[in-house]
């Protein structure tokens, strides 16, 4: 997944950069910058559960702050670790838009997964999600 | 780093950022620190002081204390007071954290004592206090009796068998916020965080034992009156807050402020992550009565976590936790925002004062102290990092101007990343052990982010605060013991 952790703009927090061809290809590629905040070696996450994400937000940034968020909520709530596996952005007709987003994963398991730092929340400081050169990118700090 | 042309010395601990350094500034931003901890700051630093000056409301200065770094919304550090019916509350000048605070115990044992039992006492430790990604509190506690937690703080804990009374004396509010209100936190916050009581959490969260050398005492009387007493004694520090439910708490009225904001309010800020609403707003009230319940999990998780502290004491040393002279120095929350009366220009008024990785710091005297410490001022804990000690320290009557804050800790250098590209978390635990201090984590990744030299120098920071007349310093406590996160 495309993504990398960048230095320059949080020292307290964790930084990182994301991409993807489509909207819904970078949505994927943050879920898994996420993952890889909260352990090591995300691939060792296996897909024993699955779950809907489904939300609706008029902004397209916040639509990915909101999704975020949900997957730490998942961390905290089910002590489940999530790859977005398909993800399915639509505009509305009346303007914003829909997420659905299929997430498979497991608990987290201390003796599999070697954990890095507890995600507390999704940040708005220095967030940006846009185009750039037909590449969508975000950058997100994330608060541990 | 090259500093803003406009900064000027007002004194020689103090450095005043005019409104004229940024559109918008209602009030100039101050900060605290030596020249050698001002050179040390990021750019971002100033940007988020200067962005805080513009909040509505606001009193006096936009200040920023000596371990002061670059955070989200309110710097690391950042201290706001604001005017009740002009003014405004905002998440981001609190942070997720609700309630992240520090709480210092004594025991009877000296170094000598602990030493022998100090591996076994770190993994009982270890295994009493869940740490890290996701981890379950051992209080079996159901979503109804969660509400009355966060609504009773240390109270209920005190119901329940988990504290003395003494505790709660010798928490900052008594260990409960009046007025929290359980309606005003979603059910998401509650499904977050009702099974977390007692727990760590992760980052720059630990529990560590401590040793009070003879050498590191800076005023003997002091020292004696916060309950050190004998050469080498042995303390245990830790640093936690309000988990998932605290977290959960701030996220939601983030979302909530930033769609009434501009919308409903009228306010324009530089940063969405300072999104706020007028504190006599019904928003703004509501996010206050769940900031109260955070405040409140804070508390009461802090308690929990005294007890199995207290539990695996007992244990090892087969006495008594009384026995053990297991008392608390003090617990001080430094994510909040609290009513307090304040004087501005010889009047006396009631402000809300945000602190964001802050602490309260009441001199001599001041009303809000326990009467144990009337005449030394209040315990304030500061932490550093985990290889180079923390300090317990005075509020001194100088810190009226800061509305009685001073600093919280040390203060990030370098990012998480880069410490854990320069240190590996392995050797880095087999160096500590070989300097004494011996440390169970729950990630080595987790651990290499923390080592030492990723944090300023707590010595320097500390002098800074002494030096502004804000905290003066008690003991240098050195960790023998620690776990993490």
């Amino acid at each position: 997944m495309p993504f990398r952790f960048v230095d320059e703009i949080t020292s307290a927090d964790v930084a990182f950069e994301a991409w993807g061809e489509t909207r819904e290809e970078m949505f994927a590629s943050c879920a898994a910058a996420l993952l890889n905040t909260m352990v090591n070696a995300p691939e060792r996450v296996q897909r024993q559960r699955r779950i809907e994400i489904r939300l609706e937000y008029e902004e397209l940034d916040l639509l990915l702050f909101s999704f975020l968020q949900e997957l730490i909520f998942h961390k905290d709530a089910d002590q489940l670790l999530l790859h977005a596996d398909s993800v399915w952005i639509e505009e509305k007709r009346e303007g914003g838009f829909r997420l659905t987003v299929i997430a498979g994963g497991e608990c987290f398991d201390a003796g599999r997964h070697q954990p890095l730092v507890d995600v507390k929340a999704v940040t708005l400081h220095c967030f940006q999600v846009g185009l750039v050169d037909n590449v969508w990118k975000a950058v997100v700090v994330l608060d541990v | 780093m090259s500093l803003p042309s406009q900064l000027r010395r007002i004194s020689e601990n103090i450095w005043e950022l005019p409104v004229t350094y940024r559109e918008g500034m209602r009030v100039p931003a101050r900060i605290i620190a030596s020249e050698s901890l001002l050179a040390g700051m990021e750019a971002g630093v100033f940007d988020q002081a200067a962005n805080v000056a513009c909040l509505p409301g606001i009193i006096d200065y936009s200040w920023c204390m000596p371990d002061g770094h670059w955070g989200y919304g309110f710097p690391i550090g950042g201290v706001a007071a604001m005017d009740l019916d002009s003014g405004v509350i905002s998440p981001g000048g609190i942070g997720f954290d609700i309630n992240c605070g520090m709480r210092l115990v004594l025991t009877t044992l000296t170094e000598a004592e602990v030493r022998p039992r100090i591996r076994e006492l770190v993994d009982e430790l270890f295994f009493a206090i869940p740490t890290g990604v996701g981890c379950k509190g051992f209080v079996r506690c159901s979503r109804g009796k969660f509400r009355r937690v966060i609504e009773n703080g240390s109270g209920w804990c005190l119901e329940n068998g988990l504290a003395l009374p003494e505790d709660l004396e010798l928490t900052e509010e008594g260990g409960c916020f009046e007025g929290a209100d359980a309606d005003a936190c979603s059910e998401k916050a509650i499904e977050r965080g009702f099974d977390q009581i007692g727990t760590l959490g992760s980052g720059n969260h630990y529990c560590e034992i401590q040793v009070a050398r003879p050498e590191n005492i800076f005023d003997q009387a002091t020292a004696r009156a916060f309950g050190i007493t004998i050469p080498n004694q042995v303390l245990i520090m830790f640093h936690c807050g309000s988990r998932g439910f605290g977290h959960q708490v701030a996220t939601d009225y983030l979302q909530s402020f930033l769609k009434v904001m501009t919308v409903k309010y009228g306010i324009k800020l530089h940063d969405r992550e300072l999104a706020c609403a007028p504190f006599r707003s019904p928003e703004g009230q509501a996010y206050f009565a769940a900031m109260k319940c955070a405040a409140n999990m804070g508390f009461a998780n802090r308690q929990v976590i005294l007890h199995r502290i207290r539990e695996v004491f007992s244990r090892v040393f087969h006495r008594s936790p009384g026995d053990l002279g297991m008392g608390m120095v003090y617990d001080v929350a430094h994510n909040t925002a609290k009513l307090e009366m304040h004087s501005i220009n010889g009047v006396q008024r009631q402000l809300l004062v945000h602190r964001k990785g802050a602490t309260r710091s009441l001199g001599p005297g001041m009303s809000g102290l326990p009467e144990c410490y009337g005449e030394t001022g209040q315990p304030v804990i500061i932490g550093g990092s985990m290889e180079t000690g923390s300090y317990l320290l005075a509020g001194m009557a100088g810190s009226a101007a800061t509305f009685c804050t001073t600093a919280h800790g040390s203060g990030r250098t370098m990012s998480r990343h880069q410490a854990r590209k320069m240190v590996q978390g392995r050797k880095l635990l087999g160096e500590m052990e070989q300097r004494g201090i011996h440390v169970r984590t729950a990630s080595f990744g987790g651990l290499a982010e923390e080592a030492g030299l990723a944090y300023k120098d707590i010595d320097v920071v500390a002098r800074a605060t002494e030096e502004a007349g804000l905290s003066r310093r008690v003991v240098k406590l050195v960790p023998i013991g620690n776990i993490k996160g």
